[in-house]
């Protein structure tokens, strides 16, 4: 790796991908970087060495990541697979281990592509062996090929969710209930949204074809599911949960005997390298998150850019987009491109992004998780997985007059393990924002440092 | 409890977890193999010794730690199984050896 | 830490105190200590520091005792402590630092120079390169963050009220008492203690005070938590309760910056690995640099308010190893009761010369 390069892209996921091949496609010098061993992110992961069985069971969508893939790979810039980030700051700086050797290296101009995670769901139990994320359902088959056997439960909201299922039952999966957790009236509630989102048509077809597909496999599916537990002493054994029945009554104490329990209410973009970098991040009421802020091509601030589902959750064929804006931007920025090209070719690519992302707020507001999921409801629901801080603890913390996240870390150490409050940060922030009636705005969220990812003494001392 | 989707994936990459040898494809990584072994666990916490088992699977959530080839901490959903590989389940915190002396 | 401390010995005497603190990001030396309950070292110039210091390290088991009301485990421990040498002018140099500080105690202070050999015996896992250590049995170590949370919780449980988020924008004098403006409101009081670190210079300029203090950062690594090796803390690399080793220190004049720096990060744990090279294979789960408050000679300043008789400021950089003088002794001062001579050589005054 050299020790400068005039655009350093942070992820070979779809807006990674597309920034560098739009860039490198005008004469860019440039460099990206991934973590993975294959491009493709967590959406495209394996696409270009997938099997027949698995592109039938993971549908169009998947297999339209294999060319964009395939153009990546013969792009013409310098791209490094299994190198993780420890370090960004504020001046496009960039600390990377590859192979055990950590390599430092500053950016003309810095993309970060590093993309989105699953939100944590805190219910009780949810740290028992036998819960997963759905996320890494579809990455378990993806990229190692397998799928789940026995007794398999999928809970939680969101499109993701329904899609896995869908995918499962392609490939011959036996799912033995789906658990919505979409609060009652959620549909009803965002339709003003959905006209401005009439243009994004296609994925509402797809939604109604997913639950079609679902309802006709006669994979039995609870509504309006409250009170969610995963139950079990060494691994999980009964999922429990009350659930809405047509009529409207609420049915309680319902307990399915469970073996592999696959949660999910959405993603989050994972704004770590952003924050490292110094872009400022907003809260999305919306969403539920924290959202980097940029301008509509990804620009944070001068020479430095944040794209994809890294800024805020966009989707697959937005990110492309975007990351294409934001390579052309890069280009146009060093004069590789002429005026009169860009904006012709970016207002193109605008017109096109708006169209993709007009299905967004539709989409934020029905998936919006309930409160209830979104903050534990027992004491000694586990928040902080990695140190084992429980609601109860943190709460504590609040009450001797800790003022925000960062100074119950500093009474609870919830955030301090491994993980680096990639699990639990959030779901902090919303209990400290309830107890002290404060908004989340106002509440921020836990400070990110260097290392941004493992990293020895030893790695440290050789820079 | 988890399989092999497709047939033709061959089981032809030999590893050992705790000791005990196991055929599992290769290009898979070391969590998949553990789910597709069985493995009740993979790790158990430093903080109070509870089971554990991945819950992310993308690296971001360090529940998937293991001992992997000797090294501690190591996430098993971001290392690919290798022909001959030694794996172990992290009991609490790694180890440093002991009595190191430089050379 | 110092606010805390103070207002739970403040509080142990019966007064009614209120302590207003700031945000969840204000600079806080507080939540970036390294840990250490310390004497080796300190005051080796200073005579009044060496002694001050060595007053806190024997009021200190007390204090851990106190604490354990709070049921807050600070896994205090003073088995001792070590720094280590890594070249003969190093070692030089301690020893006659020892020698000075052992004659500024009047011999109170206790040390051994051991030699590489015996150093070994204690502690295998140095490497050829640590040639030798001072020892002081007086030393210890504690947990930093545990501490500050104990002494929140043992102060509130005195009845010290404690309001965040309440940054002071101005205190006035008024009829003889003063008026203290805050984020969340006005308040009155007969006493005013400035506890608030680098913004004593800030606050105490309202009241007629001169308190210069300087910024000095320090950055610390905290490793995965490994299984127990490290019995006995050393200056820049101790084993945590929690199995976690964490390593400093540095030293960097950049304001007000907290952040940490790659090239600072490799030179502590390039001296890490040097001492122990067993952590070469470690890793490092996070860092953070903290703020040390440095008076012009390092030691602390206890001053009274000659305009503003009411007004005291409390500024130094060792609030974990003072912390049990500062709940004790130093409370007479502030309440005008008969307190430790000591005292009074931390004031402004001794800057006159």
């Amino acid at each position: 790796m050299k020790p400068s390069y005039e655009l350093l892209i942070i992820g070979a996921g779809p807006a990674g991908m597309s920034a560098a091949c739009e860039a490198a496609r005008n004469g860019v010098a440039v460099c990206v970087i991934d973590d993975q061993p294959e491009p493709g992110g967590q959406i495209y992961r394996n696409a270009s060495r997938a099997t027949d069985k698995q592109n039938q069971v993971l549908g169009k969508d998947y297999q339209q990541g294999k060319n964009l893939v395939d153009d990546f790979k013969s792009y013409g810039g310098e791209y490094y697979a299994n190198a993780s980030v420890w370090h960004v700051d504020a001046n496009n700086q960039v600390g990377v281990i590859k192979a055990g050797k950590n390599y430092f290296i500053s950016a003309k101009n810095l993309v970060i592509a590093s993309g989105a995670q699953e939100r944590a769901m805190p219910i009780p139990g949810w740290q028992l062996p036998g819960v997963m994320y759905a996320g890494a359902g579809q990455i378990l088959f993806k990229g190692s090929g397998i799928v789940p056997t026995g007794e398999l439960v999928l809970a939680g909201t969101g499109p993701l969710l329904l899609l896995l299922a869908s995918q499962y039952l392609h490939a011959g999966v036996k799912i033995k209930a789906i658990l919505d957790t979409t609060p009652k009236g959620r549909i009803v509630k965002s339709l003003d949204k959905l006209f401005s989102g009439v243009q994004g048509y296609k994925y509402l077809i797809k939604g109604a074809s997913l639950l079609r597909h679902i309802k006709a496999a006669k994979v039995p599916y609870y509504k309006h599911v409250e009170g969610l537990c995963a139950v079990g002493v060494e691994r999980v054994e009964k999922v429990s949960f009350a659930s809405a029945t047509k009529a409207g009554r609420k049915v309680a104490n319902i307990s399915l005997d469970v073996d592999t329990l696959l949660l999910h209410q959405g993603i989050i973009p994972n704004t770590r390298l952003a924050r490292a970098a110094q872009c400022e991040t907003t809260w999305d009421a919306q969403q539920s998150c924290w959202i980097v802020a940029t301008n509509e091509y990804g620009l944070c601030r001068q020479n430095t850019y944040v794209v994809g589902d890294a800024a805020r959750v966009m989707g697959a064929v937005a990110s492309r987009i975007q990351g294409r804006l934001c390579g052309l931007h890069v280009a146009q920025s060093l004069t590789k491109v002429d005026s009169h090209n860009w904006q012709v070719w970016h207002k193109d690519l605008l017109k096109k992004l708006r169209k993709e992302n007009a299905i967004r707020p539709f989409l934020d507001a029905v998936y919006q998780p309930a409160d209830a999921y979104l903050i534990p409801q027992q004491d000694d629901v586990i928040v902080c997985r990695c140190e084992e801080v429980t609601l109860s603890d943190i709460q504590d913390a609040v009450r001797l007059g800790c003022q925000g996240p960062n100074q119950v870390k500093s009474y609870t150490r919830c955030g301090m393990g491994p993980c680096q409050g990639t699990q639990c940060s959030n779901t902090l922030s919303h209990i400290v924002a309830k107890q002290s009636n404060m908004p989340m705005a106002q509440v921020g969220e836990l400070r990110v440092r260097s290392p941004l990812s493992p990293i020895t003494l030893g790695q440290i001392a050789d820079l | 409890m988890f399989k092999v989707l497709d047939d033709n994936h061959e089981f032809d990459t030999q590893i050992s977890f705790d000791g005990k040898d196991h055929l599992v494809p290769s290009n898979i990584t070391v969590a998949a193999a553990a789910l597709l072994i069985g493995v009740k666990s993979i790790r158990e916490t430093p903080v109070t010794g509870a089971k554990r088992m991945p819950l992310c699977m993308m690296g971001v959530c360090y529940e998937c730690l293991m001992k992997i080839d000797g090294v501690g901490n190591q996430r098993s959903c971001q290392t690919l199984v290798r022909q001959g590989m030694v794996i172990e389940r992290q009991i609490g915190a790694t180890e440093v050896e002991a009595g190191y002396y430089e050379a | 830490m110092v606010g805390a401390a103070t207002a739970y010995g403040l509080a142990k005497q019966g007064q009614k105190v209120l302590v207003l603190d700031g945000e969840d990001l204000t600079l806080s030396a507080s939540k970036a200590n390294f840990g250490l309950v310390w004497v080796q070292g300190k005051g080796w110039d200073h005579a009044p520091y060496a002694q001050w210091c060595q007053i806190a390290t024997n009021l200190w088991p007390e204090l851990s005792d106190e604490l354990k009301a709070t049921q807050v485990d600070i896994s205090y421990q003073r088995r001792g402590g070590f720094d280590f040498c890594i070249n003969e002018q190093e070692w030089q140099e301690r020893e006659s630092m020892m020698s000075a500080l052992w004659k500024n105690t009047d011999g109170m202070f206790e040390y051994e120079m051991l030699n590489h050999s015996k150093l070994k015996k204690m502690i295998p896992e140095i490497s050829k390169s640590v040639i030798g250590a001072s020892f002081s049995p007086q030393d210890g170590h504690v947990d930093p963050l545990a501490l500050l949370q104990a002494l929140c919780k043992a102060m509130q449980n005195l009845g010290v009220t404690y309001m965040g988020n309440c940054l002071v924008e101005a205190i006035t004098p008024t009829h003889g008492e003063y008026v203290v403006k805050g984020a969340k409101g006005v308040f009155t009081a007969g006493k005013i203690v400035l506890c608030a670190g680098l913004a004593n210079g800030q606050l105490g300029e309202q009241l007629g005070m001169n308190i210069p203090v300087v910024a000095e950062r320090g950055q610390v690594l905290i490793t995965e938590r490994l299984k127990p090796f490290l019995k006995w803390p050393t200056l820049n690399v101790r084993q945590t309760a929690q199995g976690t080793v964490q390593i400093g220190d540095s030293h960097e004049d950049v304001g007000l910056n907290d952040g940490t720096t790659p090239e600072v990060l490799k030179q502590i744990a390039q001296r890490a690995v040097l001492m122990f090279p067993l952590l070469s294979s470690v890793h490092l789960v996070r860092a953070w640099g903290g703020l040390r408050i440095l008076t012009p000679d390092g030691n602390p300043i206890y001053q009274q308010s000659t305009s503003n008789p009411g007004v005291f400021s409390v500024t130094c950089h060792s609030g974990v190893t003072l912390a049990a003088a500062h709940a004790g002794p130093l409370c007479d001062w502030i309440l005008g009761d008969s307190y430790l001579p000591v005292i009074e050589q931390f004031s402004m005054d001794r800057f006159d010369v």
